[in-house]
Parts: structure tokens; C-alpha cells; sequence
């Protein structure tokens, strides 16, 4: 378990009310669920107060969130500080989360790990431009691109310090970057471009369609 | 080796376009109405007769699980959960289904849900893929376009799928888990019984499943359970997405037969061990909470269920951690420890309090400052945690600890005594070997 809490007061807004657009949305996400249960839509409401209030949770959005569904605010609360994605404290603008757990650490992430404290500072602060904060965080599901970090939402994997410091600066700049793997790779193939499966051209010809009915056919 | 026919998911690369156009042309789609039209009884029959072992790390036979749904729907109406929170460390298999193939998901889902007598299917899918799940969104509204899916469809069973995801909680993979938080509570897991197929989701009668269990089920009715049986050892047949990460050549996910031997899985599709296949020091088979496996004992190791417990680990999701002999092998597991006590929800003592001692300990023995009889009590803890929790979470941290003891003991042991040589402020550093 971690030990999470609120923000203190000071750094607390006063007021927070959905956009006439979030509430519209909220709405739909309320609708997802069958009558009397839309307290399931909890997570994806305090997801988007989250992402109106630049990042992270207020006590004011927390009890705007229980207000529309009907809940205690203690039970929103608990919601807030169980799941460790809703972050309870101002972050920067661009909010790098790296994976450390093992299977990125032994590919590399102590190093990550030294660039961005070198770049951005300590763990958990905003830098001085409020452009960046950084936390280490468990498995990011992206074991075959290691080692990564996420950044607001997107991933950005097959990393080195250099390129991730180089994609710090292009962020900070406004330069346009590519989220996904960072070294050649599209996805989670094997690197240098040479598959080693799926390279049968018949598998996109539409030639599998139907092909199976055949077995069907015979026992008739 | 399997042949690319054999492939079930022919675009886990992406490098073919996700949109149900395409979708269709690998196969996706087809006769979906016709294999409905063959009745709940055969389709349940034929999962159980392919013998697909559920793809979430336990194994559980699918056809079975699905076998256990109440059989008439009576006035609690039926669900189908779909398991997306795959946070499992080294699993990085549902992603690549999520955002390249989810047409094959959302058709195994309605035929699931067809054979279960559920007419709306949730999937959770773990908060931080966040590109995953507005792919697996698009391909829902597609399906949903085409009416393949919805309240009115071509293929005349009512059927509402809906995409739910959480904020970062490993615990959420567990099922019980899983349901409380997609009931928006905290993910805390429930006692069983009562099962899921009796009190599940809104106490309603519920099947949860792995995204790749249910995403095969098409393919598996189409091509049929002999051709699925086929494929690989009795008892570990079909094919299976393995996910081959660390010191390798070419870390990716493929999708091979079961039973490959680590060696050629390792050889053809991840480029060979670091430094050649001496410099292997070992390897963790299935996701964080399978026990370490020592290189002498991967020379003839088979991926799959048995042949992992034959070498004293387990299976799990079949992600593969592959290290070289460079890998500060303590420092690893401790970073596993705390990974686990990091994410303990904290509802079961021995889990809560044993999670962070255990973490604790380990790390004092990464640099070495502890003494040799605490390597037995730890094994002992691990032990006391094991088996007395709610879920299998305590478990889970207990095994990777004791597999290292098991087998990387002298490791253990030299540590200490570096450590009660030369004792120092600072962690010593070791020697590169």
C-alpha cells in the first residue's frame, strides 16, 4: 500500500464545476451502466475532473464528482487515494510517469531515472517553469518495448537517456514529437525490421475468409 | 514452429491497418451469425472440447468456466466481464489484441455472451492504456455502425458492449477485484464463494476472462476444437501471444504454439540471449509472480503450464524476462517485492504488513546487511503469507522470493559476507563478474 493524502489547503482551488461539455459527457458515462448503479461511473468522472483541472484532483472536484452520482463524499474520497493514477497533487504541464519495475529496470530505467533528476529535479516536484514533474511508477504494460515512460497520456518506449532528455526539450519547445517506440520500431515487433512470423502474404489477401467452412460442409 | 496459417492474431504488429474493413479480410466477422445459429450447447461444447486453457495466467479450462453460468436466465440478467487490466509485469500481450486486432475481441465477446445468455459485456481495461482503449472504442462505434453489435444487429441476439477502465491498481486483475471496482468501489478483493457465476457484477450471475481467452474463442468455432487440440502438449494445447523481454537480442510479443521449447522461442523470435546463450543467468517465465528459473534448468524447459512446473515456477501470461549474467539478480526480486507492496490493497493483514516487511528485508539483503540466519526466517514469512489471504496476492509476493532463495542462496550468502568485510555507509558495489 502507499500512503496517499490531499494536497494541503493552500494549494487547493476554491471552486470546481464541470465544463457544460464534461457534464454532457458524464452523462453518457452514467448512462453506460444499468439504473441505480452509477456510481460505477466513478473512475471515468474523477478521470476527466482530473484532466479539467490540469492534471490532478482537487478536494473540490472530488466532491463534485460525489455530488453528481449520488455518493458519499468519503466513498469518492477512498476512490481518489485508492487508485494510484489520480494524482492528489499539482503536476507539471508534462507529467512523465517512469516505469521502474524490474522488467524495465534491468533494461535500463536507473538510468532514466538519473536523467530526469538531473533534468527535471526530485521525484514529486514541479520544475521551477512548471513545465515538468516526474514519479516513478509500477508496471506500465510495456515489457517488450522497455524501458518507457509515460507521459500525460501517451508512452514513449525503447528509450536511452539521451532520447528522452532530447524528447523533454521537444516537448518543453512545442516541437511536435512521436509517441510509441523511440528507436525504429512500430510497435512490439522483433527490432532491425525482419519478422520472424506473420509473413505470409495470404493472411491479407482475403483468401481466409470463408476457407473454414469447408469443415462444415463434410459433415453435413 | 507454427505456420502464420495457424496464427490466430495475424495483426498483433499493427503493421495492417485495425478498422473492421481490414478486420474482415484477415477473417474477423465471418459467419459469426452462422456459428450462433449452431446454439449456446454446441458453442460451449466445442470451447470445452478445444480444451483452451484460460489465457489470464491461472489456466482454468474456458469452456468450463463458461459451462458454469446458470443455464436459464432468470430475473438477474446475465454479464460478461471482459479482464483488460493487464498490469502484470512482463505481460504485454492484451495490449497488442487491444489496439490492433479488437475486432477478434469484440466477436469473441458476442459469441461468448451468446453462449452465456448475457446480452451486455463490460471490458476493463487498465487506466494507463490510454491509446489501447480509444482503438478498442473506435472498433466498438465501427461495430456498432455496421450493426454487428447493439440493441438491433444482424445477427438477432441483442448485445451491448461497453468499454470501462480503471486508474491504476494492479489488484484490479484479480476478478473479484475487478468487479468491485467496475461497481465504482475500491478494488478490494471479494471472499468466494459466492462465485462470480452466481453473485457476480451487481450480484448478478457473471463470467470474467482474459481479453486473449475470449478473443480466440471465433477463430477456435470456426477452424474447430481439433484443430485448436492439435497444437502443442496435451493438457497445453493452442496457441498463445508470449511476450519475450529483457536481455535479448530483439525483445517483442509473438504468438507461438504451446509447448515451444524456451530455447527456439528465444533463438527464432528474440534474437538470442545477450552475449550468447552461456550469459544467460535466468529467467522469470510469467509475469512477477513466477519463482525465478536458473539457467541450467532452461536448457530443456517448455513453455507451457506443465513444463514450467516442472521447473518449480509457473507459466502465469507467458511473458518472458530473460537476464544475462550482469543482472544484479537480489536487486531484481527486491524490486519485484516492492512492487507487490506497493500494490497490495491493504484489505488482508498478511498481505499488508508481510508485503512491506518482506520488502524491507530483501532490500537490506541486496547490499548484503543482514545476517545468514535471516535468509531462513524470510523463507519462513514468506510461507506464513502464503495461502493466508483472500486473493492470491499474498502469494504472488511470496513466490519470487522464495524461488530466489531457492535457487540463488550462495548469492544471498556471498552478499553478506562482502557486506560483513567491508562494511560501509553505502550499498557495495559488486563486482562485475
Amino acid at each position: 500500500m502507499s500512503v496517499r493524502r490531499l494536497a494541503p489547503p493552500e494549494v487547493q482551488p476554491a471552486e470546481f464545476v464541470f465544463t457544460p461539455e464534461n457534464a454532457a459527457w458524464a452523462s453518457q458515462q452514467i448512462a453506460k451502466y444499468p439504473e441505480g448503479r452509477q456510481a460505477s461511473a466513478v473512475i471515468p468522472l474523477l478521470w476527466r475532473a482530473q484532466a479539467q483541472a490540469g492534471g490532478w484532483l482537487p478536494q473540490r472536484a472530488i466532491e463534485h464528482v460525489a455530488g453528481i452520482l449520488g455518493m458519499n463524499y468519503i466513498r469518492v474520497l477512498e476512490i481518489a487515494t485508492f487508485y494510484t493514477m489520480f494524482a492528489l497533487e499539482p503536476v507539471g504541464r508534462f507529467f512523465v510517469q517512469l516505469c521502474g519495475t524490474t522488467h524495465c529496470m534491468v533494461c535500463g530505467a536507473h538510468d532514466l531515472r538519473e536523467a530526469l533528476r538531473g533534468f527535471v529535479g526530485p521525484e514529486r516536484t514541479v520544475s521551477a517553469d512548471g513545465n515538468f514533474s516526474w514519479l516513478e511508477v509500477e508496471c506500465l504494460g510495456a515489457c517488450c518495448n522497455a524501458p518507457m515512460v509515460q507521459i500525460n497520456d501517451d508512452y514513449y518506449e525503447d528509450l536511452t537517456p539521451e532520447i528522452l532528455i532530447n524528447l523533454l526539450k521537444d516537448l518543453a519547445a512545442g516541437r511536435p514529437v512521436k509517441p510509441g517506440p523511440q528507436q525504429g520500431r512500430h510497435a512490439a515487433e522483433p527490432a532491425g525490421g525482419k519478422l520472424t512470423s506473420l509473413t505470409d502474404p495470404s493472411l491479407y489477401d482475403g483468401s481466409v475468409v470463408g476457407a473454414w467452412r469447408a469443415r462444415f460442409a463434410q459433415k453435413d | 514452429m507454427l505456420s502464420d496459417k495457424d496464427r490466430i492474431f495475424t495483426n498483433v504488429y499493427g503493421l495492417q491497418p485495425a478498422s473492421l474493413q481490414a478486420a474482415q479480410r484477415r477473417g474477423a466477422w465471418d459467419g459469426t451469425k452462422f456459428l450462433l445459429e449452431m446454439g449456446r450447447d454446441w458453442i460451449i461444447d466445442e470451447m470445452k472440447k478445444s480444451n483452451l486453457r484460460g489465457r489470464g495466467g491461472a489456466g482454468f479450462p474456458t469452456g468450463l468456466k463458461w459451462s458454469f453460468m446458470p443455464k436459464q436466465t432468470g430475473d438477474r440478467p446475465h454479464y460478461l466481464v471482459i479482464n483488460g487490466d493487464e498490469s502484470e509485469p512482463g505481460t504485454c500481450k492484451d495490449r497488442e489484441i487491444l489496439r490492433h486486432d479488437p475486432h477478434l475481441l469484440i466477436e469473441g465477446a458476442m459469441i461468448a455472451s451468446f453462449a452465456m445468455g448475457a446480452h451486455a459485456a463490460y471490458i476493463y481495461i487498465r487506466g494507463e492504456f490510454i491509446a489501447e482503449r480509444e482503438a478498442l472504442q473506435r472498433a466498438v462505434d465501427e461495430a456498432y455502425a455496421a450493426r454487428l453489435i447493439g440493441p438491433d444487429n444482424t445477427h438477432g441476439y441483442p448485445f451491448d458492449f461497453y468499454v470501462h477502465h480503471g486508474a491504476g491498481a494492479y489488484i484490479c486483475g484479480e476478478e473479484t477485484a475487478l468487479l468491485e471496482s467496475l461497481e465504482g468501489k475500491k478494488g478490494m478483493p471479494r471472499l468466494k464463494p459466492p462465485f462470480p457465476a452466481n453473485m457476480g457484477l451487481y450480484g448478478c450471475p457473471t463470467t470474467v476472462n482474459n481479453v486473449e481467452s475470449i478473443a480466440v474463442a471465433g477463430t477456435i468455432l470456426r477452424r474447430g476444437a481439433d484443430w485448436f487440440n492439435g497444437i502443442g502438449r496435451p493438457n497445453n494445447v493452442g496457441t498463445k501471444l508470449f511476450g519475450i523481454s529483457g536481455h535479448v537480442g530483439t525483445p517483442c510479443v509473438v504468438e507461438e504454439s504451446m509447448g515451444i521449447p524456451f530455447r527456439e522461442l528465444i533463438e527464432r523470435h528474440g534474437g538470442g540471449v545477450r552475449g550468447g546463450w552461456d550469459n544467460l543467468l535466468g529467467i522469470i517465465p510469467g509475469g512477477a509472480s513466477c519463482p525465478i528459473i536458473p539457467a541450467h534448468l532452461c536448457d530443456d524447459l517448455i513453455m507451457d503450464f506443465d513444463g514450467c512446473r516442472a521447473a518449480t515456477s509457473s507459466f502465469g501470461t507467458a511473458g518472458v524476462l530473460v537476464m544475462d549474467k550482469s543482472t544484479d539478480v537480489i536487486r531484481a526480486i527486491a524490486r519485484l517485492s516492492y512492487f507487490f507492496k506497493h500494490e497490495s490493497c491493504g484489505q488482508c493483514t498478511p498481505c499488508r504488513e508481510g508485503t512491506g516487511w518482506m520488502w524491507r528485508v530483501i532490500n537490506r539483503m541486496a547490499e548484503g546487511r543482514a545476517q545468514k540466519r535471516e535468509i531462513d526466517m524470510l523463507l519462513d514469512v514468506t510461507k506464513q503469507i502464503e495461502g493466508h489471504t483472500i486473493c492470491a496476492l499474498g502469494d504472488a509476493a511470496a513466490w519470487p522470493i522464495q524461488g530466489l532463495i531457492r535457487h540463488f542462496r550462495p548469492e544471498i550468502e556471498k552478499r553478506i559476507d562482502q557486506y560483513a568485510a567491508n562494511p560501509h555507509i553505502d550499498p557495495v558495489p559488486v563486482a562485475a563478474e
